[in-house]
């Protein structure tokens, strides 16, 4: 461990280790109320009824909603409770994130999510010295197939 | 409705439609309660403070909701959203709410992007966009990226 470095052995050992997989339905009146709170009208979110007689054949969700609590950042915030216990800085802000869209996600779907953390660096910020966990996130559904993947990143200070 | 966009009406630096939001501390509510993030940086101002930020802050993955419609918008039922990221570099403050449904007058924020890139792979006609959030000073708060297929008009 480096002189005064964030990331001490205990963290660094959480790295590539996945965490337990998480299930979850995604639930038509959850989709609506996210499109809703967005403020994204599009029919395909939010009307059960137009949006059965598309392609989709159900209603769809908008990209980013993986299920409530939305699970992209839900099992960043398993993983944050992983990283205090482990010695990181307490104070977390969310940093950004990347999606993969690769199979559509609608109401009725059942995802399973196993989160996974890719790395952990650390440098200076406006904030102080500050630590980046890059947490990567699979969302596989009932087919068997990767419907999603997320990189999210913490940052921790 | 709008005439569905294809591959063959965009060049680089094309401009996506720009989106405009208002983030209220209503909408925040709003928000926590559907995404489920529950996170008191986005409503408590002691806790705002001392977490550095000042005050309560809008949630990054609004901003980063904001910017998934403002793709899925442009792109139309026949586009397909491939890829999105965004990284959340400065702080938004919500306006304040002035009555039930009614904000103060403050910030309006605007969803904007432009095309870098297009080109065929593997069948797909695909499109890399720049895309951001910008506040009511027209800083990029939230700069990102997004990759989509359209639809060819040569129905290749």
């Amino acid at each position: 461990m480096a002189e005064g470095s964030l990331i001490t052995d205990e963290l660094r050992k959480l790295i590539g280790v996945p965490s337990e997989t998480i299930v979850f339905k995604v639930e038509e009146g959850a989709i609506q109320r996210y499109a809703q709170a967005i403020g994204d009208p599009n029919p395909l979110y939010n009307e059960p009824d137009s949006a059965s007689k598309t392609k989709h054949g159900r209603l769809l969700a908008p990209p980013g909603f993986t299920g409530w609590p939305v699970k992209a950042e839900r099992p960043a915030e398993k993983m944050f409770e992983l990283l205090v216990k482990a010695g990181a800085p307490p104070r977390v802000l969310d940093g950004g994130v990347e999606f993969e869209f690769i199979e559509p996600i609608g109401a009725g779907d059942t995802l399973a999510a196993t989160p996974r953390i890719a790395g952990i660096t650390e440098r200076e910020t406006r904030l102080g010295k500050a630590m980046f966990t890059t947490i990567e996130t699979a969302f596989v559904n009932r087919e068997g197939n990767v419907a999603v993947k997320s990189r999210s990143t913490l940052i921790q200070f | 409705m709008t005439r569905q966009i294809c591959y063959e009406d965009v060049e680089e630096r094309t401009e996506i439609t720009p989106l405009a939001k208002v983030a209220t501390t209503r909408m925040l509510v709003q928000w926590a309660g559907a995404s489920g993030d529950f996170n008191p940086l986005h409503y408590e101002d002691d806790f705002a403070k001392a977490m550095g930020v000042g005050a309560p802050i809008v949630h990054g993955a609004l901003k980063r909701a904001w910017l998934g419609q403002l793709m899925t918008d442009w792109i139309g039922g026949e586009g397909q959203l491939k890829k999105l990221s965004c990284q959340y570099r400065g702080m938004d403050y919500p306006r304040k709410m002035k009555a039930r449904e009614e904000p103060h007058d403050g910030e309006t924020w605007w969803c904007k992007g432009s095309v870098t890139k297009k080109y065929e792979d593997d069948g797909e006609h695909l499109v890399e966009c720049e895309i951001w959030v910008e506040n009511g000073k027209g800083e990029r708060t939230t700069p990102g990226s997004a990759l989509v297929a359209l639809p060819a008009r040569s129905g290749k």
